[in-house]
């Protein structure tokens, strides 16, 4: 099944069940009516914090770049070698 | 003692205007897949600066049957340049790699050795593991790269950690079922690979590649750009 289905039937599961509880008034009514923000606030938390956690732990590499200045300098003294003109940068 | 299948490999790199850097890949690819059987096909959309001159003359240092030069007459897009390719591939598996050389061809034995453990349909490079890495990104670029990444994995759960990389290694014909529904472009059309393939089912596998951006300085994320991104997120969204 298509992905946006999945995800929808998704958001219709959650949506019955909040209409359910409502309903049911187990939990007060003026806290239901505001469970679907919790929800979208709590949502948009956990991306920023994804996105924080994220950048911290970046994975960098500066040592890569010093041997890939080694291996084009080891090309391009094998290709003057072989009489092949790759020109400059 | 069982004899071990050998498998071809074809490695696609599209070229515009990479005369250095296509040279500089293939003494690379060479040195690293000593005992490997490959072909390296070159997809040129006729470079003005002499690239095709310095294929030709790879071809007489290596062998036209290792090096094929496979042009065409202008630029006309990534996706139709892997097409292209792969209709000259005659490889069991092809890889697909940026000419510029921020994709390390040391890499390539590692996507191989991951497929044969694996017996994976596709191994992916991913720059965002350990192990994995770049260089040359500021403080903006990583953001933005780490907010789209968190946007499209809430929206798509593509099964993979990096969406938009393009150093892949694909069986030859998962690469042609895949490509042929495919209709995106730039880096959109490489999410889309890679998404269609996880809807498909295909086994994906990752290995960790770093990834050294030469273009120092310029930004390649401006406010179009992310729009074009987002776009692209809701496509996908839709659509797969």
């Amino acid at each position: 099944m298509k992905h946006i289905v999945k995800i929808l039937s998704l958001l219709v599961a959650i949506s019955a069940f909040w209409i359910g509880l409502l309903q049911a008034a187990i939990v007060p009514r003026s806290h239901t009516w505001l469970l679907p923000i919790y929800f979208v606030v709590s949502l948009g938390c956990y991306g920023l914090l994804m996105v924080g956690i994220g950048l911290m732990q970046f994975p960098t590499c500066p040592q890569e770049a010093v041997l890939l200045q080694q291996d084009i300098a080891e090309a391009k003294d094998f290709f003057k070698h072989k009489g092949v003109d790759v020109g400059s940068d | 003692m069982a004899e071990e299948k050998k498998y071809k490999y074809s490695i696609i790199v599209p070229t515009y205007n990479e005369r250095l850097n296509i040279a500089l890949i293939v003494y690379l690819i060479f040195k690293h897949l000593r005992d490997v059987d490959f072909e390296i096909i070159v997809v040129d959309d006729g470079s003005p600066d002499g690239t095709q001159e310095i294929v030709k003359q790879l071809q007489h240092l290596y062998g036209e049957d290792r090096i094929l030069l496979r042009a065409r007459a202008k630029k006309l897009g990534l996706g139709t340049a892997y097409i292209h390719g792969l209709k000259h591939a005659t490889g069991d598996f092809v890889v697909i790699m940026d000419a510029d050389l921020s994709h390390h061809p040391k890499y390539l034995p590692s996507f191989i050795k991951k497929q044969l453990e694996t017996n994976a349909s596709i191994v992916t490079g991913t720059r965002y593991v350990k192990g994995g890495g770049v260089h040359g990104w500021n403080l903006m670029r990583k953001l933005t790269s780490r907010g789209a990444n968190v946007l499209a994995q809430t929206l798509l759960w593509p099964g993979v950690s990096d969406l938009t990389g393009s150093f892949r290694l694909y069986k030859k014909s998962v690469l042609e079922d895949v490509i042929s529904s495919c209709v995106s472009k730039g880096y959109v059309f490489q999410m889309e690979m890679i998404v269609r393939a996880t809807r498909k089912g295909y086994h994906i596998e990752e290995v960790p590649i770093t990834f050294v951006d030469r273009v120092f300085g310029t930004s390649k994320l401006g406010g179009s750009e992310i729009v074009e991104y987002l776009k692209g997120l809701v496509y996908l969204l839709l659509t797969t």
